[in-house]
């Protein structure tokens, strides 16, 4: 009795149980990338047991041409669809946000589908649009990656929209008003004062049509033409056959690189959020 | 909000790129894929849309109602567990103080941005037959073989290639997907009725049963819907940790479409899907609603 009464009632987090149910579920979640992480550092081919530190996977990640291609790929695609979302999905927030038109709600229920259809759905119809639009599969390098940035545009824009619709939500109107009655054109009031209070939103939408596009593995590997091959593909195909220290090197880049921009992302979002 | 006709041209300049890009390039496809579930195969590559219903008939075959049925249970179950490891830690987080709330929050999304792929490469890694797990286990056997009980020989668990996996697989990658709403709905609940409950003398268990459990409905039934629709269609997973007999709807409607060529089935396939992913969606929505109802008395 006496123990119970040390904390409040409704402090679950100071729960024993909570505590190691919470150990736990956190537990199961990070083991295997630590795992991943850590054996990418060692000097063993067999993955099993720990012979020292080496940095050798890394070299040969990056010695193995397939693979960096397949990374510098997927990150020029992830920064291209970030750009081209981010315009798209900003304009259907502004859109949804500003405007009152017919069909509006029957039209802002199915730009939202591309969030709810399953992936395998969307990836299809992408190789049978393709397929049967007779899009050129020829194209150079880095043109040949355009089915994979315009189907990852498709279904990553939406996502921005959402982010930044919600943003634009805090908006007081009454600013607007005021930037129009000191004199500035309606062209003004959005650089100077809508733009900059989506900018936060803007921040984490771009940085989830980011991590989206270069996650994504089933509508790529149903929109890419022949000898096109992104990480996940690339890395698909590699673990089909074995488990390999260097399929470790590379996942930790992977890894590395989406810590960061999270950390970015968050670190950016701070000081407007605090501002407002 | 203004009306359209106010600024037409300012209008049509905002509306037109997004609407464009949507409907050329995500409803032109689907609706590709419509018109080719009600079309059939004529020679190797052509294939005319006959109006046929042939395709959807050949989806009630015992074969593929099996996948189905295996899709459904398992993700089901997926959606099961994830709701009963979820729940706790959305209640700490919601009780939590504002820093431990955040850091939370992190941690849980952590995984949640992390590629997918890397995470079921990190899974096989440590449930193989010679992985992390099974590794531990024959280091323990060796010790007790060590220090004289009769153990017999070390046989490795079968972690890996089973439904086991895949539901191991599902509940690892979808895990965010419920503690995120469940999280949400918690958060908004007011927690003096919890405070109420418990000092009228309900415990615990009772003011989670019949009190939190009640409020936060709405917000199950999206962790519910959230979870099991993309654990419905997950391919990656199934596909790497199950084993040939484990196969789910989205491995059979990728046969199709690459292996099997049978592309208007495949369509069909890829159709029930969407038809099942859309009435979960309604059905979340109508609950929503009648949450609210319910809320507001």
């Amino acid at each position: 009795m006496a123990k119970r009464a040390a904390r409040a009632p409704l402090d679950y987090l100071g729960s024993p149980a909570i505590k190691g149910w919470l150990a736990g579920v956190f537990l199961f979640l990070y083991t295997p990338l630590i795992i991943l992480i850590l054996f990418s550092f060692n000097d063993s081919k067999a993955n099993i047991v720990w012979k020292g530190f080496t940095f050798k996977w890394y070299v040969k990640a990056f010695e193995n041409d397939q693979l960096r291609e397949a990374l510098f790929n997927s990150l020029l695609i992830a920064v291209v669809v970030t750009a081209i979302s981010l315009v798209v999905g900003a304009l259907m927030a502004f859109m949804f946000w500003r405007f009152r038109f017919p069909f509006k709600g029957a039209l802002e229920s199915g730009m939202n589908l591309p969030i709810v259809v399953p992936e395998i759905c969307f990836g299809v119809a992408v190789l049978l649009f393709f397929a049967k639009i007779g899009f050129p599969t020829d194209l150079p390098y880095p043109l040949n990656l355009s089915q994979i940035i315009i189907a990852h545009v498709a279904f990553a824009f939406p996502f921005v929209a959402i982010v930044v619709r919600a943003r634009l939500e805090s908006f007081n109107p009454e600013l607007e008003f005021a930037a129009l009655d000191l004199g500035a054109t309606p062209f003004q009031a959005l650089k100077d004062v809508i733009i900059p209070h989506m900018r936060p939103g803007l921040i984490a939408g771009g940085l989830l049509a980011f991590t989206l596009s270069l996650d994504d593995f089933v509508i790529t590997f149903f929109a890419s033409g022949p000898g096109t091959v992104t990480f996940p593909v690339k890395v698909y195909s590699m673990v089909r056959f074995s488990v390999t220290p260097e399929v470790n090197a590379a996942s930790t880049i992977i890894i590395v690189i989406t810590i960061l921009a999270t950390v970015l992302a968050l670190r950016a979002q701070k000081p407007v959020g605090k501002e407002s | 909000m203004r009306d359209w006709r106010e600024d037409k041209r300012f209008f049509w300049a905002i509306m037109l790129l997004p609407t464009l890009w949507f409907i050329a390039f995500f409803v032109v496809p689907m609706a590709m894929v419509w018109a080719y579930s009600v079309g059939e195969n004529q020679g190797p590559v052509d294939v005319a849309i006959t109006g046929t219903f042939k395709n959807y008939a050949k989806a009630f075959s015992p074969e593929v109602l099996k996948v189905m049925w295996d899709s459904i249970w398992i993700s089901a179950l997926t959606t099961l567990i994830c709701l009963i490891v979820g729940f706790p830690v959305a209640l700490a987080m919601t009780f939590a103080d504002e820093k431990q709330k955040a850091w939370l929050l992190l941690l849980i999304m952590l995984p949640f941005w992390t590629n997918l792929l890397i995470r079921t490469y990190a899974l096989i890694a440590v449930m193989r037959t010679s992985g992390v797990i099974n590794n531990g286990l024959e280091g323990v056997h060796g010790l007790l073989t060590l220090v004289g009980l009769p153990m017999g020989s070390f046989e490795p668990l079968p972690l890996l290639y089973n439904k086991f996996a895949v539901i191991v697989g599902l509940v690892y990658v979808h895990l965010p997907f419920m503690v995120l709403p469940l999280y949400a709905a918690l958060d908004r609940l007011d927690k003096s009725l919890i405070e109420a409950s418990l000092d009228l003398g309900a415990g615990h268990i009772q003011t989670l049963l019949r009190v939190v459990v009640p409020l936060a409905a709405p917000g199950i039934a999206a962790g519910l819907v959230i979870t099991f629709i993309p654990a419905l269609g997950a391919y990656l997973t199934p596909d790497l940790l199950g084993g040939p007999d484990d196969l789910m709807i989205a491995s059979l409607i990728e046969r199709q479409f690459k292996r099997a060529n049978d592309w208007p089935f495949g369509a069909a396939l890829s159709f029930i899907l969407m038809y099942i992913t859309l009435i979960f969606f309604a059905l979340r929505a109508f609950v929503e609603r009648k949450g609210g109802k319910v809320g507001a008395h």
